[in-house]
């Protein structure tokens, strides 16, 4: 393949995760219309952002091409989310252990 | 030859290689990115942990009309960025320079359409510390948080401008608007998590 074609290839590449990226997003506004809880709406929707935004890493910021970069991303923003659950338990405790919530 | 084996002549092999092999300016980039990461999830688990804890949250949002163009704005720019990169590296400067300038436009609308939002809330009463609909929490949060996206929008705007005329010039090169690049498509990825989490969720039925 020589550089016009890698050219063509690449650009052919973005415009198909464009696309998914686009339908995941409209995805995202038909979750928002359902009727179902917040709690279960929330966890539909963070897996799709999730999805969306591993595309757009991966792909758009060319995170693919550059194994070593990959997982230094992923181990250090999977150790910073789970870091941040800590305060979950906190914010359930509030609503609980509120005078209203009884 | 690289500037640094002119520098360096016979001891070019003491330079170290660089970090995951990227380039430092790169690594910089990306550097900034996990760092601005942290700090936008920590405003996302923060406004979870409070609309959690807060009884009785409130719904405002009747329509997605505007978001949801918003959203197709902020999506379609990267696109147009990374056309941008693409031409800039097959050496096409007009092309990239045109796609660096459309992708800066896209970014223009998108703040705008942004602000027009925000006027018609804070019409109705809304502000950092005051909300019609309930608990304050929920407009402290709403203005705070999609007000850091848009002033990171506003940033990739500024430089989008500032490193296409450069790149124009000849001053930058295809390495350069790819990492500013890097960045917009950031600003992008940061509105997919703030689009369900802020407007979605809070949509009224």
């Amino acid at each position: 393949m020589n550089t016009a074609e890698a050219q063509n290839h690449g650009a052919k590449k973005d415009l198909v995760v464009y696309v998914c990226i686009l339908a995941l997003a409209g995805i995202q506004f038909l979750i928002a219309y359902q009727d179902i809880s917040v709690s279960q709406m929330f966890v539909r929707m963070l897996v799709v952002a999730i999805l969306e935004g591993a595309l757009a890493l991966l792909f758009f910021m060319h995170l693919w091409e550059n194994r070593g970069l990959k997982w230094f991303v992923v181990i250090f923003t999977v150790s910073v989310i789970l870091g941040m659950q800590y305060g979950w338990t906190d914010s359930f405790r509030l609503i609980d252990g509120a005078p209203w919530a009884k | 030859m690289s500037q640094a084996e002119v520098t360096m002549g016979a001891h070019s092999g003491l330079m170290e290689e660089p970090t995951f092999s990227v380039p430092a300016k790169k690594m910089a980039m990306w550097l900034f990115i996990i760092a601005d990461s942290a700090t936008f999830a920590g405003c996302l688990f923060a406004y979870g942990f409070i609309r959690n804890a807060t009884p009785n949250w409130p719904r405002p949002f009747h329509g997605i009309t505007n978001v949801a163009v918003m959203t197709f704005i902020l999506l379609t720019s990267s696109l147009t960025m990374l056309f941008g990169v693409r031409s800039a590296q097959r050496g096409d400067k007009a092309g990239a320079f045109r796609w660096t300038m459309i992708t800066a436009l896209a970014g223009i609308l998108f703040a705008t359409l942004h602000i027009r939002e925000w006027m018609s809330m804070i019409a109705e009463g809304a502000n950092l510390f005051h909300n019609p609909w309930g608990t304050p929490l929920f407009s402290s949060l709403f203005f705070s948080i999609t007000g850091l996206h848009l002033l990171h929008v506003t940033g990739g705007v500024v430089a989008l401008i500032v490193v296409g005329l450069r790149y124009q010039g000849g001053r930058y090169k295809a390495d350069d608007l790819e990492i500013t690049g890097l960045y917009w498509h950031f600003v992008d990825l940061v509105w997919m998590f703030v689009v369900p989490l802020v407007y979605l969720l809070n949509l009224a039925h």
